[in-house]
């Protein structure tokens, strides 16, 4: 398994090291990663290179390289995930902010946390929640010996997300639907292909050990309680492709009757991932955009968004960004609503919509002005339209939550709140 | 206490040093907790930016004494790094270590024995039996857990010790622990040594699989990992049991972590590997496909390890991702590493019900930013192309719209698949080579130039201007590199053949400018052939020059059964990110043999050869000299020498790392490979003659005998006895008809032998092209008759096959490792031993003296790995014959693997080699 976790600089100096078998040493590894990878570019072409018998697997953060390397066939999904569940962690522990300054400063909490989530090369418990309860910046001063047993159990125990014993005056669970909706339109205004990739996020603030359950107008679900006679409302149905579950999920119920029950971490967490590709709503479509290459030195530009959906609702920070050829000098541009400019460093016209009603229109005109240039320029290569945005309250797919139950001895009446927001994940037009 | 150094920055930075080091001395022996722990805060910072601190450890050691958990951490980490450098000091730590492996906080304890456990120094190791021990029992599930990982560090530092004092059974044991994380450690541990000692195996009990089973449910992520990888080397008992197990895990596919996913497939396609039943595979592999495309959404690393995945389980369930091919359209974002992996899967999931879309994708990926991944779009239409016969003309339509743009790479790329496409469909789509020619000045990359060259040649006919087309080229000919040089020889020739009457000074200037003015060994050589073929044959020359070419074929799924099955074995693990068996870049990688292809001995050939010999001795032919296989060999000159012609050079998925040698060549092929030409070797042994005919049943005649291998040419060295009182003149020597046509070239010269005499002679033996090939095995049937007998006498003798071997059956490594993977099962041997003395080297020149060739090596931790190869002709074909021989360290006894496609012949050709070995 991993041999050694390495968080490097862009340049690829050691930040922090921490060696797990003896069959590595972190400063040849530093200075072979500096060589052959970062030096050889190999870093922007693939995650994964094996020099000589060392094996390395990165991810990038931040301008920083962590790595983790291995001299033996191990699981590289594996690892992969851990590294970023290192980030998680140190997030967590940083105030959400992970860099090299943060990390020279918490060095010696750093160690610890290296210490703590993995032993020879093999990941232990890497919940953010369980570990500030054993490693604290302050020191663990004033913990009974019974106390500490107890979180200990929690570390290794069969529900290792959450602690006992804890006691909120108001119980509340604040659920957000996040769907990001993946749009590639062809030239032609095609669908090419679109699906939507969904969070549940929870925030969950709720005493002693509560059991959830938790219910969606999914399709297989609905049909599942018809079976059993408890269905009652007639809902509209949507397919889900795919799910994946915090960890906190009966896999086994839900895989028996689409029942997704859990005891919850506390605090934040993301619930479930669903992947939806049947009777997507995209909220904006661009209505057939031109981007015409006039002459050598010139392109106009005309392109009209629209927003499909219910013109109570309304679309938050809708940016659209059109592409422009990197010899563009100048841009003028018309936009009925918004602020439009042209940024040389993104090389595309960013066109801002702060609030963008259901149902309505707005278009751009520009006209580009490019720096003719002696050299024979290499073809444009015209990159999509992108466009970003949010729509509250609304979930492109359809998707509803029906209820959540929490269960606990005490009996206590849970406060829920629900939000939906759709937002773009890779929205694409091509050009 | 004050701070000396501040005034004087950098002046004496040695006594500077000195000062900072006696500080935090002094800090460290201070009676102030606190000043103590920031004293090893601050030496650790010292340590972590590589500054030796080491002069500390004493008096670092000294600060473990405390009940502050912090501290003490920070102390172990300080141990742990210096510990190797400074074993006696370490052991000053022991005590320590000892009195927290008992200190009531169990934290504590835990951190002592994984700290213990860290620290490789041999005597600590002693210490470190005892507490962790006691740490298996510990009545703390942390400890525990933590014990299980410290036996796997044991085990790393003192293999025998961690045997010996029972901890392996210790940590059976903690497989059945009540808290799964224990449990997941456990398994873990054990997995991994199991997997570097031959030792210790993993065999699990169906009881054992079932609390395994529970355990995953319980435990953390990365235990879900380690149980599922460890049930994945399981061998269920049935089918029921294999069933059982896919339920439990079908639940796991819908983690939200990826390696939780892959771990879980992995599990499921060897289960299905015991399942029959139709629908339940069905139904496991629809379950399967949803949870491998929600992988897409995953980061970018984990995308890409999933994808290098996803290109393998394709290739084994085709249809398992049938309907999302849309799932794979690259995104504009997309880091160029997802990008051609999700290219690679495009191409095998394209069918042609999807193949209008599909092609619309990759047109729109030729007009990227990223050449690489241009290229290997343009080339992506090409491979479809070739795959469905029924888009080829779709494909061709787009790749000429590409070579429209006149974007310089792409044009090249695609007249290089073009080419591709002319040799899957033949005189199909010669209509748009006038697009192509339109565009032969913009070509100036080797490949491109080579493939039109090809093309135009392989057209000369049906192009008008052939030979003005040929000539721009053939005015920088000295400019160009050897590739595109050979194929204008080549082209030149070709069209010569087709045009005599107007290109005669063409072919002329060119074959010169091959012979005399190149340096170039291999294109002098092919000049000279053709022109010596040109002088001698014309006629022949034309069969030879124009033959008609194997068709290429269809190569998206380019992983040999074998190799994949074997990577299916490994799916998640770097294995399967690089497409390559892990004991081709982990260094002491020990073969199991769950992992290796399954060898399964195929039965020997029966050899029921009791042919009643009488009744065909009139069928016997007469002796003729056979022209052998002349034809065959003269039709595939082309092939030899059109360069091109060799398996078009499409990318294969394992391009994406063209520093990455896909099958470990490196490692594999010594770089003395063409030991070959050492086979001047004294060592070559010739065939021991056995006896064929006893004298009682040879009426007095006694003959002992062999087929050898002279130089190329075929006898039987027999050598006869008259055990008779009577003369014996007028030897004649018939054979039946053997499947191999062997037969004698020429009369038995053998004197007359008298009474007790005893003569050697050499029977000249020649293959003719009629035999009865429908037995296959290696036995001569022979009558011989002199007028003094009443009748003929026969014998029979099982000749050794390698006497066939052709002497140009030398396969490259890459060819080798082709045939190994295209090849059915091996058949293998038991240890067979060889000569005593032997090493391999001579074992090397005696297989050379017999036409079977060393193409590479390969040693891991247990064994030596032989790999060779030959070849034969059989019924007008030939055959290649690839052998593995495997030599565990330090015997002379080894495994004989035979590998050929027709493996009635294994069986022969291995107790043949086996006993050239030992004679």
């Amino acid at each position: 398994m991993i041999s050694a976790v390495l968080i490097l600089n862009a340049r690829g100096h050691v930040l922090i090291s921490r060696a797990y078998r003896d069959d590595v040493d972190p400063r040849s590894i530093a200075s072979a990663f500096r060589s052959q990878i970062i030096a050889t570019k190999v870093s922007d072409r693939s995650p994964v290179k094996t020099v000589g018998s060392v094996s390395f697997m990165f991810v990038r953060y931040e301008e920083m390289f962590l790595l983790a390397v291995t001299k033996l066939n191990s699981n590289a999904s594996l690892v992969f995930e851990f590294l970023y569940k290192l980030i998680e962690i140190l997030k967590a522990y940083f105030d959400g902010k992970l860099t090299e300054e943060s990390l020279r400063e918490n060095f010696s909490l750093v160690y610890e946390l290296l210490d703590e989530i993995v032993d020879f090369g093999y990941p232990q418990n890497c919940e953010a929640q369980v570990l500030k309860s054993i490693i604290t910046q302050g020191g663990m001063k004033d913990v009974k010996p019974h106390e500490l047993s107890q979180r200990l159990k929690e570390m290794t125990g069969a529900v290792s997300w959450r602690k006992d014993g804890l006691k909120y005056r108001k119980n509340e669970v604040f659920l957000d639907v996040v769907e990001s909706v993946n749009m590639l339109m062809s030239a032609k205004g095609s669908v090419l292909s679109s699906d939507v990739s969904g969070k549940i996020l929870m925030k969950c603030y709720l005493s002693g050990m509560p059991e959830c359950k938790f219910g969606l107008n999914d399709k297989l679900m609905l049909a599942a309680e018809k079976r059993k006679g408890s269905g009652r409302k007639s809902y509209k149905e949507i397919d889900i492709d795919d799910t994946n579950f915090h960890q906190c999920v009966k896999l086994g119920n839900y895989e028996q009757d689409r029942t997704i029950s859990f005891t919850p971490p506390d605090g934040e967490f993301e619930l479930m991932r669903y992947r939806i590709t049947d009777n997507i709503v995209p909220p904006f479509r661009l209505l057939s955009p031109i981007v015409r290459e006039v002459s050598k030195t010139r392109l106009e530009v005309q392109v009209t968004v629209r927003s499909v959906f219910n013109n109570r609702l309304f679309g938050k920070n809708v940016v659209v960004k059109i592409p422009c050829p990197k010899n563009t000098a100048k841009c003028k541009i018309h936009v009925a609503s918004g602020k439009a400019k042209y940024k040389a460093e993104t090389s595309a016209m960013h066109w801002s919509i702060k609030r963008f009603p259901g149902d309505t229109e707005f278009s751009l005109s520009a006209e580009v002005e490019l720096i003719s240039s002696t050299l024979e320029a290499k073809k444009w290569s015209r990159p999509p339209i992108s466009l970003e945005f949010q729509v509250p309250m609304f979930t492109a797919s359809g998707l509803h939550v029906r209820f959540l139950k929490v269960y606990e001895k005490s009996n206590y009446q849970a406060i829920k709140w629900v939000r939906y927001v759709t937002q773009a994940g890779s929205y694409e037009n091509r050009i | 206490m004050s701070t000396p150094a501040k005034g004087a920055p950098g002046f004496f930075s040695s006594q500077n040093k000195r000062s900072e080091i006696n500080e935090w001395r002094l800090m460290l022996s201070n009676e102030k907790e606190g000043v103590r722990k920031d004293a090893v805060k601050k030496v650790i910072a010292a340590m972590t930016v590589g500054k030796d601190v080491q002069m500390l450890f004493s008096d670092v050691v000294k600060c473990v004494q405390t009940n502050n958990i912090e501290l003490k951490k920070l102390v172990y980490l300080y141990i742990m790094n210096y510990a190797k450098t400074q074993p006696d000091l370490a052991i000053l730590a022991v005590n320590t270590f000892e009195k927290d492996a008992t200190h009531p906080n169990p934290l504590i304890r835990g951190l002592a024995v994984r700290t213990m456990g860290c620290i490789r120094v041999g005597k600590i190791v002693e210490y470190l039996a005892d507490p962790l021990r006691r740490a298996i029992k510990d009545k703390d599930p942390y400890v525990r857990k933590t014990s299980a990982v410290a036996i796997a560090k044991l085990f790393d530092i003192d293999k025998q010790m961690a045997i010996e004092q029972g901890f392996i059974e210790s940590l059976h044991e903690l497989l059945t622990d009540p808290n799964p994380m224990v449990v997941a450690n456990a398994v873990k541990a054990l997995s991994e040594i199991a997997e570097n000692s031959e030792q210790v195996t993993l065999d699990f009990t169906p009881d054992i699989i079932r609390t395994l089973g529970a355990a995953l449910n319980e435990c953390t992520e990365w235990g879900q990992v380690f149980i599922l990888d460890a049930l994945s080397t399981y061998n269920p008992r049935d089918e029921k049991e294999a069933l059982e197990i896919s339920d439990r895990v079908v639940p796991r596919l819908q983690h939200a972590n990826s390696a939780v996913v892959l771990s879980s497939v992995k599990v499921i396609l060897r289960m299905m590997r015991w399942v029959g039943n139709a629908d339940e595979v069905k139904n496991l592999s629809k379950k399967m496909s949803a949870p491998l495309v929600t992988l897409l959404s995953s980061e970018p690393e984990i995308q890409y390890v999933a994808l290098r995945n996803i290109d393998l389980i394709v290739q084994r369930r085709p249809g398992i991702l049938a309907k999302d091919i849309k799932m794979f359209f690259c995104k504009y974002n997309d880091p160029i590493y997802v990008k051609l992996e999700k290219l690679e899967i495009m191409i095998k999931l394209a069918s042609e019900r999807n193949i209008d879309t599909v092609l619309l994708e990759f047109k729109e990926y030729a007009t990227e930013v990223d050449v690489e991944f241009v290229r290997r779009s343009v080339r992506a239409i090409g491979r479809c192309a070739i795959k469905l016969e029924r888009a080829a003309q779709k494909c061709i339509d787009v790749l000429l719209d590409l070579i429209l743009t006149k974007v310089n790479y792409v044009v090249q790329e695609a007249i290089i698949v073009i080419k591709d496409i002319f040799r899957r469909y033949p005189n199909r789509y010669e209509k748009i080579i006038g697009t192509l020619c339109a565009n032969l000045e913009t070509l100036d990359e080797p490949e491109a130039k080579a493939s039109m060259i090809w093309i135009i040649g392989e057209y000369a006919g049906n192009i008008e201007n052939a030979d003005e087309l040929l000539e721009i080229f053939v005015e920088t000919f000295h400019d160009e590199t050897p590739q595109v040089q050979l194929q204008l020889l080549t082209a030149t020739m070709k069209l010569f053949l087709r045009r005599p009457e107007v290109t005669q000074d063409l072919v002329k200037q060119v074959l010169k400018l091959c012979t005399d003015e190149s340096e170039n060994p291999d294109l002098r050589d092919r000049g000279y052939v053709y022109w010596r073929l040109l002088l001698s044959d014309p006629a022949a020359a034309k069969n030879i020059v124009l033959a008609e070419k194997p068709v290429i074929s269809d190569d998206t799924s380019t992983l040999p059964k074998n190799i994949l099955d074997d990577l299916i074995n490994h799916i998640a693990t770097l294995s399967s990110v690089y497409h390559k068996s892990p004991e081709l870049f982990v260094s002491d990688y020990k073969k199991k043999s769950s992992t290796l292809p399954n060898r399964s001995p195929s039965p020997p050939p029966s050899q029921s050869n009791q042919d009643v010999f009488g009744t065909s001795q009139q069928q016997l032919p007469p002796p003729t000299t056979t022209t052998n296989k002349s034809t065959d060999l003269l039709g595939g000159l082309d092939e030899l020498l059109g360069g091109i012609t060799t398996t078009a050079p499409i990318p294969t998925s394992r391009q994406s790392h063209p520093s990455d040698d896909p099958f470990g060549l490196d490692s594999m092929m010594m770089p003395d490979s063409n030991y070959q030409q050492s086979s001047s070797s004294p060592m070559v042994k010739s065939i021991p003659k056995n006896l064929l005919l006893s004298a009682q049943k040879g009426q007095g005649l006694e003959i002992y005998g062999a087929v050898v291998n002279q130089q190329g040419s075929i006898k039987y060295s027999l050598s006869l006895s008259n055990q008779s009182q009577q003369t014996l003149t007028g030897f004649a020597v018939k054979f039946n008809q053997n499947c191999w046509g062997l037969a004698p070239t020429g009369p038995l010269n053998c004197p007359a032998l008298y009474p007790g005499q005893t003569e050697n002679v050499m029977l000249p033996l020649g293959r003719q092209s009629q035999a009865n090939t429908t037995k296959k095995n290696n036995i001569l049937q022979v009558a011989i008759k002199t007028p003094q007998f009443p009748q003929p006498v026969y014998f029979q003798d099982k000749f050794n096959m390698t006497v066939l071997f052709e002497n140009h059956g030398k396969l490259g490594e890459q060819d080798f490792l082709n045939a190994w993977g295209s090849l059915p099962d091996e058949l293998a041997t038991e240890l067979v031993p060889t000569q005593p003395g032997w090493n391999k080297e001579d074992v090397r020149g005696v297989l050379a003296g017999h036409n079977v060739f060393y193409v590479a090596n390969h040693s891991d931790q247990t064994a030596v790995n032989y790999y060779y190869s030959a070849k034969f002709v059989f019924d007008g074909q030939e055959y290649v014959v690839v052998m593995e021989l495997m030599f565990p360290n330090g015997s002379n006894r080894f495994n004989l693997s035979v590998k050929i496609a027709d493996m009635t012949f294994a069986a022969v050709i291995s107790e043949n080699i086996s006993s050239l070995l030992l004679q």
